[in-house]
């Protein structure tokens, strides 16, 4: 208690939090990009998404740049899981799951039924909040994506695997251990591992749901460096509760909440001159 | 205080390790019985030579092994009619006389005050016979070609040497009847039944018959030749012969062709004692049954349990895991899969009694009935199929434990994190192929815990297997040189059933009790065996999926 009186910042830093003002500074000198004049990879249009009875997502419509990071910020759940989970079709594993409207990759519109879901999903990779490395080693993990698309020439397979650890900077930790267990790595070596899984097989869009939510700072770090990285090759949507990540790794950032896309735009003019008032409340820390 | 001493908990503690000490126990006790009963049977006892007076006051001389004893009230042998004097108890003796052909019976019980005289005479000879039990008595002389070789201490060296001889020529025959002639019959039985094939498809192809008319003179030329060689070895093995003088005072002859082991107890050393427990332990796990199963070894027993065992793994895990993989992965939850969960835990609790009968009656006589109308319609009216077999057993096991399996999996299946299914599905995988690439190896522990319950029930199952399979006696092992090898159409012996006819059905149960035991203690011990075997890969498997723990 005595703790409080002594000091008077406690009642201003409640008002103003502290991470408000790192965002501007991390965001600023940035380009002031626009949305629409990029490139796009995914459009959404018109998403309702319904459990059972419950709607989850409402009318959601945005566009999704190509080899850009966008990001999804929003108090949980606000169904930006959700969203992200739509665009690789892993919703489908819910029972009781009913989508409404498009999803449109290379304009096609991945919900048609003449979509083989294993193919979108090879196009479309995803990397989950916690490391879920299979019990096998790290060379199989990687080789998982090739072996089940057949391939068995063992060279290409040594390269592709080589390739995608260097992708996924774990090669010079990995390339002596490459035949023991995935479980020896520790969580951000398997968080690295997992995304290297995932590139192994090329895709077109990365979905990184909440991808360093389990992991210490420092493999944080190294995760978003990575990041960074890959959004010269690969489209990245990523899903974070932390605002600072958001701020630091996206071209872009949408802010949901309730099922509803709130705003939508460039990261540094989100953080730093939202158009809304929730967006302004929820970066300022007044609820989520 | 009290309340106190409560509250603490450690009543608690005390009735929870009491409860498992109670159990440890139990079990201990249970293995230390069977164990000493049985194996105490394999020990050369010391052979007693008595003089007996009987009731009539005639003294008698009596020769055997002490085989039980037990305390009766002078009462009650009086109220049996014997004259006792005095009114304390009296100690009587189970003595195991042998020489069943002489004396009419192996067995007699007698009484400690009527026995005036004991020794243990050295030279005194237990003789185990192929037929008839053991011989006990002095040796006189030994016989070649009814001549008198050897007599006196002489005797015994030459019964060694000759008996050696004899077992060897023994070895020789079964191998040959067993091994080339038993190949010669069934490639005999097997033309004939191609002669009956032909005959039933009104072929008359000249070219076959004449084919099938040569292979059965090459056959019987064949048998013509064994059987002089096996007519000359019984020749051979039938040249020595033994006098031996029993407790009556006749003389009795014994050819070495009939003899197992010739020996004498009372002049051994604790080391040739220990030597010939050693090698009468590994004739029983290694030899076959004599004498109605009261003598000689189990192997075909052992052997049958094990095979039985097996064939039952290899329909039971495909078939429960298939099971499981479409209740647990593919149907679609609700009343219906419950509903079927249901009648799957309750298969479990059916009397295996009630699994022989549909075994016979579906398995046996149904699809074995028709399966021998469909492709062995030559061998009609003999079944193929159409009988009891390893085959019928293994699959009423395997449908007697399958509940068990699919438990098991659909637990294990439950318990691989969401997380790894969907991360294989993200690599594009379907849904098949994360089943086949990652579910099913890491539920494989899952799988392999079932199998152990699995073989842990089958094993000690007799019931339904009388119905469906099991014999006192099976003439050949299921898996021999014969193609196609492994003969899943043949009977076979268990252990469980062969404790239950040596136990109950045998003509000489007295003789036949350590029997019981000992067979007892080696279905444990295979049971044990098969259940590590089945632990020890699961623990592999275990260490090697071990699931996301952090």
């Amino acid at each position: 208690m005595t703790d409080i009186k002594q000091t008077p910042d406690a009642s201003v830093s409640d008002n103003i939090p502290t991470h408000a003002i790192d965002i501007e500074l991390l965001a600023r000198g940035r380009n002031t990009r626009q949305v629409a004049d990029e490139t796009p990879c995914l459009k959404v249009q018109g998403l309702n998404l319904f459990y059972g009875k419950k709607q989850a997502l409402y009318d959601v419509d945005m566009v999704i740049p190509k080899q850009r990071v966008t990001a999804y910020i929003g108090p949980s759940g606000c169904g930006k899981s959700t969203l992200l989970r739509c665009i690789n079709r892993m919703n489908d594993l819910v029972d009781g799951v009913h989508i409404d409207g498009k999803i449109l990759l290379d304009e096609q519109n991945i919900y048609d039924k003449s979509v083989n879901v294993a193919d979108l999903r090879r196009r479309v990779g995803m990397v989950f909040q916690k490391p879920n490395p299979f019990p096998k080693s790290i060379y199989e993990n990687v080789a998982y994506g090739l072996r089940l698309q057949g391939i068995k020439d063992r060279r290409t397979m040594d390269e592709v695997v080589e390739n995608a650890l260097k992708s996924a900077a774990l090669w010079d930790e990995v390339k002596d251990r490459l035949h023991d267990s995935a479980f020896g790595l520790s969580g951000g070596q398997q968080q690295r591992l997992v995304i290297a899984r995932a590139i192994a097989i090329e895709p077109e869009v990365l979905l990184l749901d909440e991808p360093a939510s389990a992991l210490d700072p420092i493999s944080t770090l190294k995760i978003e460096e990575l990041i960074y990285e890959l959004k010269n090759k690969y489209t990245i949507v990523i899903v974070t509760h932390n605002m600072q990540q958001a701020a630091r790794v996206s071209d872009y950032t949408a802010f949901m909440y309730m099922g509803k896309l709130i705003e939508y735009g460039d990261t540094n003019t989100l953080f730093t001159n939202p158009d809304q008032k929730q967006t302004e409340d929820y970066i300022t820390g007044r609820y989520g | 205080m009290i309340r106190q001493w409560f509250k603490s908990g450690n009543p608690w503690i005390w009735l929870t390790a009491s409860a498992v000490s109670v159990s440890l126990i139990l079990v201990f006790g249970l293995l230390l019985l069977i164990a000493a009963r049985g194996l105490g049977h394999f020990w050369p006892a010391t052979v007693w030579e008595y003089d007996y007076k009987n009731q009539d006051n005639s003294v008698v001389r009596l020769v055997g092994e002490i085989h039980d004893e037990e305390a009766v009230s002078a009462q009650r042998l009086r109220e049996a009619g014997l004259t006792i004097e005095g009114g304390e108890d009296v100690t009587r003796y189970l003595l195991k006389t042998g020489n069943r052909d002489v004396l009419g019976q192996d067995f007699r019980w007698i009484l400690e005050p009527g026995i005036q005289d004991m020794r243990k005479p050295q030279t005194l000879l237990a003789i185990e016979r192929r037929e008839w039990g053991n011989l006990y008595g002095y040796l006189s002389a030994v016989q070649e070609n009814q001549q008198t070789v050897a007599a006196g201490e002489d005797a015994w060296e030459s019964l060694q040497q000759r008996l050696q001889r004899a077992t060897a020529l023994f070895a020789q025959i079964r191998e040959l009847e067993k091994g080339e002639i038993g190949s010669i019959n069934y490639g005999l039985e097997r033309l004939r039944l191609r002669e009956r094939g032909l005959e039933l498809e009104n072929n008359t192809d000249p070219a076959e018959q004449e084919r099938i008319t040569r292979e059965r003179a090459a056959l019987n030329a064949d048998y013509a030749g064994l059987q002089k060689r096996l007519t000359d070895l019984y020749t051979d093995i039938n040249r020595d012969q033994i006098l031996v003088t029993v407790s009556t005072g006749e003389t009795v002859t014994v050819s070495l062709a009939k003899v197992v082991h010739a020996y004498r107890p009372n002049a051994m050393s604790l080391f040739d004692k220990l030597v010939f427990y050693m090698a009468k332990v590994w004739e029983f796990v290694s030899d076959e049954p004599r004498e109605a199963n009261t003598e000689g070894g189990i192997f075909p027993a052992i052997f049958g349990t094990v095979m039985m065992v097996i064939i039952m793994s290899i329909m039971v895990v495909p078939f429960g895991v298939v099971a499981a993989v479409y209740l647990r992965e593919y149907a679609k939850q609700g009343p219906m899969t419950q509903l079927i969960r249901i009648a799957v835990n309750n298969l479990a609790g059916v009397p295996s009694i009630v699994y022989g009968v549909f075994g016979l009656g579906f398995f046996v006589y149904f699809l074995g009935g028709n399966l021998d109308q469909l492709f062995f319609p030559e061998a009609l009216p003999t079944p193929t199929f159409g009988t009891p077999g390893l085959l019928w057993a293994s699959l009423t096991l395997a449908l007697l434990t399958v509940p068990v399996v699919i438990v098991a999996t659909e637990e294990g299946l439950s318990r691989i994190p969401k997380s790894v299914r969907e991360g294989s599905l993200a690599l594009g995988a379907t849904k098949a192929e994360t089943l086949w690439r990652t579910v099913l190896p890491m539920a494989s522990p899952a799988i392999m815990t079932g199998l152990i319950l699995a073989i842990a029930r089958a094993a000690g199952e007799v019931a339904p297997l009388m119905l469906v399979g099991v014999v006192k006696l099976a003439p050949s092992l299921p898996l021999d040189g014969n193609i196609p090898f492994l003969h899943l159409d043949r009977k076979f012996m268990h252990l469980g059933f062969h404790i239950y006819d040596v136990g109950f059905q045998s003509p000489n149960v007295e003789a036949a009790r350590p029997l019981v035991y000992a067979t007892a203690l080696l279905l444990v011990l295979v049971i044990v065996a098969l259940n590590l075997a089945a632990i020890a890969i699961r623990n592999r498997l275990r260490e090697k999926y071990r699931a996301l723990e952090n």
